[in-house]
């Protein structure tokens, strides 16, 4: 499961070897081109829909819902779907569709978070090795190559055992894993910019190293990153899953869906509902964020708009 | 495999990627002739030659008896060592003759001296003597091997000054070989159930020549206990250990008893995912089970009724409250806590494998010392108890985590129990888990509030249960120390005779009781799928496996 | 070609004393302890323990005597498992997850590639969509959800297959089927996304212009280019499947070196952690550096840098 980590590197790592359009002017019609050819991929659409939708759901669901996740009815223990409670109750007589709901809140805020903090890290990261280049660029992405090569699964439960468990804490073990991806492909993509005229226009116009980097250079490698972004933010909730497997999960009372899958797997064949409705809200949501992911990467990938 | 160095190893990884690809073409074979033919269960192949399949529920720390704790270890080790005494068949309170043929003891339980059996053989072949027995005790109780269980020794005489260091000369503890084939053992205070702390395996016998010739007495990485050099003098011996896999053991021919037993070999597979290990014992691959999930007990009743087992087991589940903490310092809120438990719906509702609830600490089932009723479920005096701490209807208590160690089964009962208390009591808790070696360590440095805890007993007698909750000792970990009750359990460790024995510890257990420096919660059970071939398993307390009355029928 | 190999190689090589620092450190500062014990332990009797493997020296010379250590190919005994030494752990585990590895990622390029090859082929139709789907499954379900399913239906309900063990070629099927379905989805993506790019050079344009049949373009001209990010992917997926199917692993009873990676660090076993640490990265390192080798070879346009 930790190969996931891996995978993901590997998947997105060509991003980078094309970056966005090198102009800042022709930015906006890159997005709207982009916008359109998303439009076409009927599949990457529906996906972005789907994901909207569930988000709502857990968002908005527990408001409207008349039972509390916490809410305990030992008498009626694990049941299934009936009118009362629409997916049916746990083994501690708890109302599974608002526990699906909140344990997506907190798969969604994992992923979403932990994203970001992949995201602000590897990319100032990324350009900077990538603007200064040479020795400093060198010694920078030695030390991602490093990082890389440390075992997660290792990492991630020293890590829980030395600072405790917390949901923050979290974010902070898979945002640190996931930035060493970002960081190598907006270096890549950096590094190709840096050429361009009007980044040397730039730096002849005696812009601040800081200026350049994130006026011209970041928004030149845009694109890319939110796909990859796009495509972290379900292997992340992978992760969080996997965690979960391992006990090393949200503190209860609160679940995750990653929590709660783990707790319908061991019991597949007698409630199987406890299964179902985690599961596919889970798979539904990581379908979508994968297909929005590669559609993005087709309407944001240059070559593709000469079609 | 075991090689020693990387090069072989190496090797040995070069091999196995050639012959990787090779196998998938075998595979994609296998999987249409498997798929034709319908396959004779392992379990039935076994069966016939009285093979017996045990999930075993991890991969021991080792199989040496002065260096392990765990459950697993121990039912490996009971089939491939025997101590002074032996398991019973069907009751873990009877002595049951072992090394030992006989024995006598002086008036006041002090002085014991043991026959040992003259054909009690090492699987090497070597006679078993008293000798050993004294190398064995010497062995656990070197400070220097660092053996965890060495306290369960110090009921002999002087043997916790040697294991602590204060006196240097083993000939002064009370052991001593009178001849090859009699054992005298000295106690510290009169002691009756010394029979029953003699079946744990911290007094088993190690073979001192075998322990000399691969490491010295104390040392830690000793490889005497390894599948090659393994000497064992239970009733079987060490054949195969291959590591996560299987651990296989077959008939001894030179055990005593050899005549008796009925199986030819055990294997024992450590398989940790419960789910895993039921799954395998209904596709047919066990004979038993180490365990079963909880949930899915009530299905098992209903469709698997001749195959689960629910049998009594000498063990307490309870949570240690930190008593050095605010507001846990006052008893009034320790005992409102434990009274706002419902643990009949605890047991019925949650853990659900017919465990008892805990009205006491002591479980019940031990010879003349009937079980506490002390503990209650009352709500009224709960609240009552709560408003006079100033605490009324929760409001005002301040927000305290109940720590747990990993496991989907501690978590359930700690959410239930948070539940309990947030609607009966208005207080919130949080539940906290922690790795195991974080969780011990932090109940040890007393760095929690409330913390879940378990109790085995290691040997049959209530004492077992209440030591623990002395002054000082290591295993208290609730910051609560009574001199009362200290003098209490010192009382009944020299009192003359059994009936004021029991009188003291019951006076001891009430105390703790109204005290309550730890809720009780549930008594166990030992919960478990078995094939119904296999015969003579037959419920014991401490879940103690005499093998050797074990058969498995083919039919 | 000799000398970039002999750079990168030294790279690695200065990669794993870094990484062999920067465990050996977070581990000396975690708390817990592998000799931590349910039942106490008298605080003498541990000082007796620690002293056994070392921990009564300070942190600064334990770590130069670990390092030397292994340096000379020790890696020290296992600090939880008695009689056991990281050697003999690795040695036994090993082989099976290479094994296990190999072979799922053999039947994950198998079913990956075709359909990432159909897909971008058939781009933004039924036959794009689809197989991509069906692809995805084994990357929108955790393994510990598919393991068991397919135990489940395979072991349970039809028999066909044994559920757990380590024995003969059948035990190998559901595993690597779970697997190979997560890692399929990954090279089923790497390879749309290659096939893709090549799809839309110039010279497929010039091809197309000219009337060459499209599955020609396919065959000749593009699939060569198109592996690439599939290929440069198989060294890394390697590493992460050896070292990372314990669920896998747990779920059938598979004794492989990834359950070993979430014990030693449960169990605080501290030279575990550090031996199989070493050998994640060594994997890492040797993986990425083949990648290259290959990534170069398919791709002629490139140089060694």
């Amino acid at each position: 499961m930790s190969g996931s980590v891996e995978a993901v590197l590997g998947a997105d790592e060509d991003v980078g070897r094309e970056p966005a359009t090198p102009e800042i002017e022709r930015g906006a019609s890159l997005w709207r081109d982009a916008w359109h050819r998303l439009g076409k991929n009927k599949l990457a659409l529906i996906s972005l829909f789907v994901f909207i939708a569930i988000a709502l759901f857990c968002v908005v669901g527990p408001f409207l819902s008349p039972w509390d996740s916490q809410q305990q009815d030992l008498m009626i223990g694990a049941q299934g779907p009936s009118a009362t409670h629409w997916f049916g109750t746990d083994t501690l007589g708890r109302d599974l569709m608002v526990r699906v709901m909140e344990g997506g809140r907190i798969s969604l805020m994992v992923g979403l978070i932990a994203t970001l903090v992949a995201l602000l890290i590897g990319v100032l990261y990324g350009a900077t090795a990538g603007y200064l280049g040479g020795k400093t660029d060198a010694v920078m992405m030695r030390l991602v190559d490093i990082l890389y090569a440390l075992p997660f699964t290792i990492f991630v439960i020293l890590l829980m055992v030395a600072f405790g468990r917390s949901l923050w804490l979290m974010f902070v073990a898979i945002g640190f894993v996931e930035w060493l991806s970002m960081a190598r492909i907006v270096r890549s993509g950096v590094m190709a910019l840096r050429k361009q005229e009007f980044i040397e226009a730039a730096v002849s116009l005696g812009y601040s190293h800081r200026r350049i980097i994130l006026k011209h250079l970041i928004p030149n490698v845009l694109g890319p990153v939110i796909v990859v972004a796009t495509l972290t933010v379900p292997a992340v909730m992978l992760l969080e899953a996997f965690l979960s497997f391992l006990g090393l999960g949200v503190q209860p009372p609160n679940a995750s869906w990653g929590v709660l899958i783990n707790e319908g797997q061991q019991n597949m064949e007698i409630f199987p509902w406890l299964l179902i409705f985690p599961a596919f809200f889970f798979a539904l949501t990581l379908f979508s964020l994968n297909f929005l992911g590669d559609g993005l990467r087709d309407a944001l990938d240059p070559k593709s708009a000469r079609d | 495999m075991r090689v020693g160095t990387l090069a072989t190893a190496i090797k040995a990884f070069a091999a196995q990627f050639s012959s990787s690809f090779l196998s998938v073409a075998i595979v994609a074979i296998c999987f249409t002739v498997v798929a034709c033919g319908t396959r004779e269960r392992e379990v039935d192949i076994a069966a016939k030659n009285g093979i017996l399949l045990m999930g075993n529920g991890a991969e021991p720390k080792a199989l040496d008896p002065h260096l392990v704790t765990g459950v697993p270890e121990n039912r490996i080790i009971s089939s491939l060592m025997e101590g002074l005494i032996s398991y019973h068949p069907s009751n873990d309170l009877e002595p049951e003759p072992g090394v030992a043929e006989r024995w006598e003891h002086n008036a006041d339980f002090t002085v014991w001296r043991f026959q040992l059996r003259e054909n009690a053989r090492w699987s090497n072949g070597e006679p078993v003597t008293a000798g050993d027995f004294v190398y064995s005790w010497q062995r656990i109780l070197s400070p220097a091997l660092g053996a965890e269980y060495a306290s369960m020794l110090y009921v002999i005489r002087n043997a916790e000054a040697f294991h602590q260091g204060q006196i240097n000369d083993f000939s002064q503890v009370g052991v001593r070989a009178l001849n090859p084939r009699t054992l005298e053992v000295t106690l510290a205070g009169p002691t009756p159930y010394f029979l029953n702390m003699l079946k744990h395996y911290s007094f088993f016998p190690v073979n001192p020549r075998v322990v000399e010739r691969f490491g010295g007495m104390t040392n830690r990485q000793n490889s005497w206990s390894t599948a090659e050099n393994y000497v064992g003098n239970g009733p079987f011996r060490l054949t195969q250990w291959t590591t996560n896999q299987v651990i296989k053991v077959a008939k001894s021919p030179t055990y005593w008893d050899a005549a008796r037993v009925r199986l030819n070999e055990i294997h024992f597979f450590p398989i940790e995912n419960v789910r895993t290990e039921e799954t395998a014992f209904l596709a047919g691959r066990l004979h038993l089970t180490s365990t079963v999930s909880p949930d899915r007990i009530p299905t098992f009743q209903r469709e698997n009724a001749e195959q689960l087992k629910i049998d009594p087991y000498l063990g307490l589940y309870f949570f240690r409250i930190n008593v050095t903490r605010e507001p846990f310092n006052d008893p009034r809120v320790r005992e409102a806590l434990n009274l706002a438990i419902d643990r009949r719906m605890l047991v019925e509702r949650v853990t659900q494998g017919g465990q008892a609830p805990a009205s006491g600490i002591v479980p019940p089932g031990l010879q003349n010392y009937p079980a506490s009723q002390q503990v209650q479920f009352n709500l009224q005096r709960a609240r009552q108890l709560l408003a006079e701490a100033g605490f009324p209807g929760g409001r005002g208590f301040p927000r305290k985590e109940i720590l747990i160690n990993t496991s989907e089964a501690h978590r359930k009962i700690a959410e239930a129990i948070q539940a309990m208390w947030r609607e009966n009591l208005g207080i919130d808790v949080g539940i906290y888990n922690q790795e195991w070696k974080v969780y011990l360590d932090s109940q040890s440095q007393l760095n929690y509030d409330l913390s879940r805890a378990g109790w085995i007993a290691d040997y049959a007698y209530p004492m077992t249960f209440l030591e623990i909750f002395t002054t000082g000792n290591g295993n208290n970990d609730t910051g609560w120390s009574n001199a009362q009750y200290d003098a209490l359990i010192q009382q009944a460790r020299t009192a003359s005779t059994e009936p004021q024995r029991m009188q003291l510890m019951q006076q001891a257990e009430r105390l703790l009781l109204t005290e309550l420096p730890v809720i009780p919660i549930y008594w166990y059970t030992r919960i478990y799928l078995k094939d119904p071939r296999v015969q003579g398993w037959n419920p014991t307390l401490l879940d103690n496996r005499p093998y050797k009355y074990v058969s498995i029928s083919s039919g | 070609m000799a000398k970039f190999i002999a750079l990168r190689f030294l790279q690695g090589l200065l990669v794993l004393l870094a990484i062999y620092a920067i465990t050996f450190f977070l581990v000396a500062a975690t708390p817990g302890s592998p000799f931590s014990s349910e039942r106490a332990i008298p605080p003498h009797i541990l000082a007796q323990i620690e002293a056994f493997y070392g921990y009564d020296k300070p942190v600064l010379e334990r770590f130069w005597t670990s390092l030397t250590n292994t340096l000379s190919g020790e890696f020290g005994p296992s600090a939880v498992y008695a009689n056991r030494s990281v050697t003999d752990i690795i040695a036994e585990s090993f082989p099976v997850s290479l094994k296990l590895g190999s072979i799922s990622l053999l039947a994950a390029l198998l079913i990956g590639i075709p359909t990432g090859i159909v897909a971008a082929v058939r781009r933004n139709t039924w036959l794009d969509y689809v197989p991509m789907s069906v692809s995805m499954a084994g990357i929108c379900l955790p393994t510990f959800v598919m393991g068991p399913l397919l135990a489940l239906v395979f072991g349970l309900i039809l028999r066909l297959l044994p559920v757990s063990g380590w024995y003969g070629p059948e035990y190998i099927i559901l595993p690597a089927a779970t697997l190979s379905l997560y890692y399929a989805a990954y090279f089923a993506r790497l390879t749309r996304g290659g096939m893709l790019e090549m799809l839309n050079q110039d010279f497929v344009r010039t091809a197309r212009a000219k009337g060459v049949p499209e599955w020609t373009i396919v065959w000749k001209h593009c699939l060569k280019g198109g592996l690439i990010p599939a290929i440069t992917f198989l060294g890394p997926a390697l590493a992460g499947i050896i070292s990372g199917s314990f669920v896998v692993e747990t779920i059938f009873q598979i004794p492989g070196l990834g359950q070993w990676f979430v014990k030693a660090a449960l169990n605080r076993d501290d030279f575990l952690i550090l031996g199989l640490t070493v050998l994640f990265a060594a994997l890492i390192v040797v993986m990425n550096l083949l990648a290259d080798i290959a990534h170069v070879a398919l791709n002629p346009r490139l140089k060694y840098e």
